[in-house]
């Protein structure tokens, strides 16, 4: 059994329709990029796999439970499903160690003691347990995304989201947040990630879908996919990749 | 009986009129941050109906004079029957016009709060209670300081119009003393005086926090 | 409550509530003309203008930002006769209005002029122009585009603020009401009508604002 299917989602913004029917199953521990120009539709597909969009129709099932709008489903799918954003998105008020625990405190009850435990454990991961006690602030935009991927971790999700989350950084601060997100991969994390980092697709994704128009245009292993692209849309977005 | 004042009685006579300006002031602040504070999340709340009420009241005692508010509560009171104090009109009417302008100063701040911090609050599974509660509302009134301290300067000034449906305080006084003494240029410029010494520090203090917040590192 | 609502009164009264929309039409008008000249050219002398002649300046914008516009009224129309200046209740409640106004518009202003990028000063410069020139041609238009809402709202303010000047007796709505009530002994319904008319100004008023804004600034700022 898969455990993200999305199958036939649709979702309309006014009289524009971005995702046009889109089917997906995710297995576990696959790792997936998501490719295609920008106004594809990629990054929507996975903000309503995080129930920030709500889809007008088909289906998201995560782990077997049905993704439904009422406060109740989304939470118990964030708890399964974490996300990482481009714009990093700390909580600016709070130190780095408070970001990390904040959620585990407040959604799933988590003593103090044990949350600040599993933050530092998860900073540590992310190699910043020296930035405990620092300020969003004082730290560079790599450093900052990687908090956030210690931030949705602590929560112990059993899938990843990532949205451009290379996006926004300086060229030489890349590097340092897609090995964190290699690790994970190698410790069996299942990840969906839409980027554009198409080296780090080929070298470390099982599979890469290429969405175009708000639809799934191609979708295979990355050798396949980069190397023999089948329709003229995937041969020239490559090209200029 | 006539008698003389020196400048010295004139000014006696005004400070201790000014304490009623500042108690009314108090009141007026206090009550209209608790009410302000309801109509804020009635406004930027789920409910459709709560979110029209809040704006229709805001664009109400917004879009209407101040002194128009003081003499509807002071003759609507007296509609119930009651004989109306000037000091009860005069709180019931500036603590509802507090409220609708502070109200709006916080919606802005609210909404001046990046939507990825709600997106982030939500990824991580907050409800939206929790999101307001841990996320939204620590940063938002982080930035409501400085334009809630200078607001308070705008309370103060307001309660000089409450002088004209008879509440005696430091314009009231003012003009009483006037009346008694046909000094008007000393007299309004000492009460002018007076008023800026309460307004100035709240202005002075609500720039400096601006100043304060906006400066980098703030946290150290 | 038994009390009944009695509003029967409107039609013999309208001629006199019209008259008190006017004034109060009139004195925002010349409020805002004078009120917003007097910003202007406070905000550049605060700004660019000589140092030396900058301290009159700050005093008077705190001056009156920091003081109830109710004793500002006061002064100038009973104050300032004891020293010889006298004004018409009207004139006075004008003059109130703009130096209020003014004093408010010009920190206003000023926010949009500081907000004008280094790079329009040197570009004006290079290009020979005088830094009054420059501020004439180049910083001026767009700074007053950029602060244009939050001065149409000072604008609304001062406009309901001036309620007051009925206090001395000026002829505005608010006398009219006043004037009204004490005829016919209906206060409450008085000033719920006056205080609609007030309601349906200060929308207008934005409005109208707003559309004199897209008039001046056709074109949106980068």
């Amino acid at each position: 059994m898969p455990l993200i299917a999305i199958t036939d989602v649709k979702k309309r913004f006014g009289d524009n329709e971005v995702l046009k029917g889109i089917n997906i199953d995710v297995d576990p521990g696959e790792v997936i990029a998501i490719i295609g120009k920008s106004g594809s539709g990629k990054s929507t597909l996975l903000r309503c796999i995080n129930g920030l969009e709500s889809i007008d129709d088909g289906s998201i099932l995560v782990a077997g439970a049905h993704l439904a709008p009422d406060e109740a489903s989304l939470k118990a799918l964030r708890l399964k499903v974490g996300m990482i954003f481009q714009q990093f998105n700390l909580f600016p008020h709070l130190s780095v160690g408070r970001n990390v625990m904040l959620s585990q405190m407040v959604v799933k009850k988590t003593p103090k003691a044990e949350a600040e435990a599993m933050a530092r454990r998860m900073l540590d991961r992310v190699g910043l347990a020296h930035k405990f006690d620092a300020y969003p602030e004082q730290l560079s935009g790599g450093q900052q995304q990687r908090v956030a991927i210690a931030r949705a971790l602590a929560m112990q999700p059993i899938a990843l989201l990532c949205d451009e989350i290379t996006s926004s950084l300086d060229p030489e601060l890349v590097a340092e947040v897609l090995a964190v997100v290699r690790e994970l991969a190698a410790d069996g994390m299942t990840l969906l990630m839409v980027t554009h980092e198409m080296q780090f697709a080929r070298d470390v994704c099982n599979r890469v879908v290429f969405m175009h128009e708000g639809r799934v245009h191609e979708s295979g292993p990355p050798e396949e996919l980069f190397g023999a692209p089948r329709t003229p849309e995937l041969r020239q977005f490559v090209g200029r990749h | 009986m006539m008698m003389e004042f020196s400048t010295w009685d004139i000014l006696r006579n005004l400070l201790l009129a000014a304490r009623w300006t500042i108690l009314l002031s108090l009141v007026s602040f206090i009550g209209g941050a608790l009410v302000g504070l309801l109509i804020l999340f009635l406004r930027i709340g789920k409910g459709r109906t709560g979110r029209v009420l809040a704006a229709g009241y805001v664009e109400l005692f917004q879009g209407t004079p101040l002194l128009m508010q003081l003499f509807l509560a002071f003759f609507g009171l007296g509609l119930f029957g009651i004989d109306v104090p000037a000091w009860l009109a005069a709180a019931t009417a500036l603590i509802l016009w507090t409220a609708a302008f502070l109200a709006e100063i916080w919606r802005g701040c609210v909404e001046a709060i990046r939507r990825g911090q709600w997106e982030a609050a939500a990824s991580l599974g907050m409800g939206y209670i929790q999101q307001m509660r841990w996320v939204i509302l620590p940063q938002a009134l982080r930035i409501a300081v400085p334009p809630t301290v200078g607001f308070s300067m705008q309370v103060v000034k307001g309660t000089a119009l409450t002088s004209i449906i008879g509440f005696v305080e430091l314009s009231k006084a003012g003009s009483m003393v006037t009346n008694a003494t046909f000094q008007p240029f000393t007299v309004y410029g000492l009460v002018a005086l007076i008023y800026f010494a309460l307004c100035w520090p709240l202005s002075k203090s609500s720039q400096m926090l601006e100043r304060k917040l906006n400066a980098p590192h703030s946290h150290h | 409550m038994t009390y009944q609502f009695d509003f029967s009164w409107i039609a013999e009264y309208l001629p006199l509530l019209l008259a008190g929309i006017a004034v109060t039409l009139e004195l925002i008008f010349v409020g805002a003309l004078v009120g917003v000249s007097l910003g202007i050219t406070c905000a550049w002398i605060r700004a660019l203008g000589p140092c030396w002649l900058r301290p009159p300046f700050v005093a008077y914008v705190e001056l009156i930002r920091n003081t109830p516009f109710l004793i500002q009224l006061f002064f100038i129309f009973f104050g300032l006769p004891s020293i010889g200046v006298q004004f018409s209740e009207l004139q006075a409640a004008n003059l109130a209005m703009a130096v209020n106004l003014g004093a408010y518009s010009c920190e206003i202003i000023r926010a949009g002029i500081q907000a004008t990028p280094r790079g329009q000063y040197e570009a004006g410069a290079s290009l020979a122009m005088t830094p009054f020139e420059t501020f004439r041609h180049v910083v001026m238009i767009p700074a007053l585009q950029r602060i244009w809402p939050a001065l149409s709202s000072q604008i609304v303010i001062v406009m309901l603020g001036s309620a007051v000047v009925s206090q001395i007796a000026a002829e505005d709505l608010t006398f009219a009401a006043n004037y009204i009530q004490s005829r016919n002994f209906r206060a409450f319904e008085a000033y719920i009508v006056a205080t609609a008319i007030y309601l349906l100004l200060s929308i207008l008023l934005r409005q109208g604002l707003r559309g004199l804004g897209w008039a001046l600034f056709p074109r949106r700022l980068p």
